[in-house]
């Protein structure tokens, strides 16, 4: 799908917030970039997204076309939704934007809705919703372009423990079901573990890719107990060690 | 306490103040050109009604013009400096200059320069009421938050899309915050407009009046036009504060109430 190579994002004030990070994204993927804050994650998700431009290295989308718009869904941090619309006007943006009309919208709305667990929820505006529904509505605008990529940068870092378990366990089968390629910025190494098929290691100052590490879990409500999973977290606690060190 | 009682509370003080009022300057014999008491007041308000509610309504028409000029001229300019930097760099250190200068300064220069007083008034309540709602709007144009922002770039929205459905709707909060204190300030710069045309022979509004009584020692008349502007300056302020609550309310949004998670 994608071609990352060398690539290099220095800022105005001359942070090097990343160098030479070089990754490929088959499709299907799911992968989680993972490390402390400042190691260029975010700033890695920002590229490939479009919204930053790298200053060294190049993206080589295949087909050599880059994703048009709504072929790439990005879940922030934060829902970041419109505050005074419901989660049905919430949902139908990405779409207005493209010209879609609400009558031609209104299937796809309330199905990307349904998908997350809010069917009923349609008229409900971000006030009236959890922290957890807040996020399903921002997951619910990715999904209804039915994007090819969905970047998602710490989404559920500031949710409780038990949404955020629903959640990851819901991401899974969302994924499972759609098909599509996932990037998935954490800093947790439980997240990353339990969620991607690749954990992407990266460390700071400068921000680069250290080491990467495959999965072959198949994460499930019971994952979590596996002996696998708590071998595939030792795995990365320990590289993420050395990979630290030498830093 | 009886919230019956918590209500009509602001009532009962206003009430008893005013038969305190009354009672010590009819005690004291205070005479009525230098303190009338509330019944000298109403009996003064009741010798000319005509007159006095004529320079209210004058005086409402410029503030009422005026605010609607401040408005009209804050979010033209706000959405100019939000569209352009250029134009941010050009109208803000102007703008500046105008709220810090006192209007009381500006009015008669602006008087002789406009000439027609109608006009000249306006033009020194709108230099008075303008900042707040401009100021206002240009932070709510600017207060939708980055990521939103970077939301709308990546499904490719157009600049009048970011407008419409992000920047504008973010800005109504804080437009309508603004206008409020615009409301109260249109009327504090037609009323010292006033006084400076008033000082120069051109009878108008409720300023004037006061000015006149002031001559004349007619100081019943002159709380009289007071109260008047009083409450010209709550019923706008009350009224600007409904327009806010309903504009809100229409988008489940109020200033006091956070619904929960149902």
């Amino acid at each position: 799908m994608l071609t990352i190579s060398s690539v290099g994002r220095r800022f105005p004030d001359g942070t090097v917030a990343l160098r030479d990070a070089s990754l490929r994204l088959e499709s299907g993927d799911f992968i989680a970039l993972l490390g402390p804050s400042g190691c260029g994650k975010s700033t890695l998700l920002r590229l490939i997204s479009g919204l930053d431009r790298p200053d060294a290295g190049r993206l080589d989308w295949d087909g050599g076309r880059a994703p048009a718009a709504g072929e790439i869904g990005f879940v922030f941090q934060d829902a970041t939704l419109l505050p005074w619309a419901t989660a049905e006007d919430n949902v139908f943006l990405p779409l207005r934007l493209r010209g879609v009309s609400r009558q031609n919208a209104a299937t796809d709305v309330r199905s990307a809705l349904a998908r997350v667990g809010l069917a009923g929820f349609e008229q409900s505006r971000p006030r009236q919703l959890s922290g957890g529904m807040r996020m399903r509505v921002s997951i619910a605008r990715a999904l209804v372009t039915r994007p090819r990529l969905l970047l998602m940068d710490e989404p559920f870092a500031a949710l409780d423990e038990f949404t955020r378990h629903r959640l990851q366990q819901d991401l899974i089968a969302l994924w499972q079901s759609i098909g599509c390629t996932i990037v998935f910025v954490t800093h947790s190494i439980y997240e990353a573990a339990f969620l991607a098929r690749r954990v992407v290691l990266m460390t700071p100052r400068p921000g680069r890719i250290a080491c990467e590490i495959a999965s072959t879990l198949v994460p499930g409500p019971e994952t979590r107990l596996e002996p696998g999973y708590a071998a595939l977290v030792a795995d990365i606690t320990h590289a993420m060690g050395q990979a630290l060190e030498h830093a | 306490m009886n919230p019956k009682w918590m209500r009509f509370a602001p009532s009962l003080f206003g009430l008893l103040s005013l038969a305190a009022w009354e009672a010590a300057v009819r005690l004291a014999g205070v005479p009525v050109y230098v303190l009338p008491g509330p019944l000298a007041i109403i009996a003064a308000f009741f010798a000319d009604p005509v007159g006095l509610l004529g320079s209210l309504a004058s005086t409402l028409i410029v503030t009422v013009t005026a605010l609607m000029t401040s408005a009209t001229l804050g979010v033209a300019l706000a959405l100019a400096m939000s569209a352009s930097r250029l134009a941010r760099a050009a109208i803000l250190p102007w703008a500046v200059v105008l709220q810090v200068t006192p209007i009381v300064a500006i009015a008669p220069l602006v008087i002789i320069w406009v000439g027609d007083p109608f006009t000249s008034l306006v033009v020194c309540a709108t230099i008075v009421a303008f900042f707040p709602v401009f100021a206002n709007t240009a932070a709510g144009l600017a207060s939708a938050p980055a990521e939103l922002n970077d939301l709308f770039r990546l499904y490719g929205a157009s600049r009048r899309d970011t407008l419409f459905l992000l920047r504008l709707p973010a800005a109504l909060p804080y437009f309508l915050a603004g206008l409020r204190i615009s409301g109260g300030l249109a009327l504090v710069g037609a009323v010292v407009a006033e006084f400076v045309a008033g000082s120069g022979g051109f009878a108008s509004g409720l300023a004037y009046r006061i000015l006149e009584s002031g001559y004349r020692l007619q100081v019943a008349r002159m709380f009289a036009a007071l109260v008047l502007l009083s409450l010209t300056g709550i019923a706008i302020n009350v009224g600007l504060g409904a327009l806010d609550e309903a504009l809100l309310r229409r988008r489940g949004e109020t200033h006091n109430t956070r619904e929960s998670v149902p």
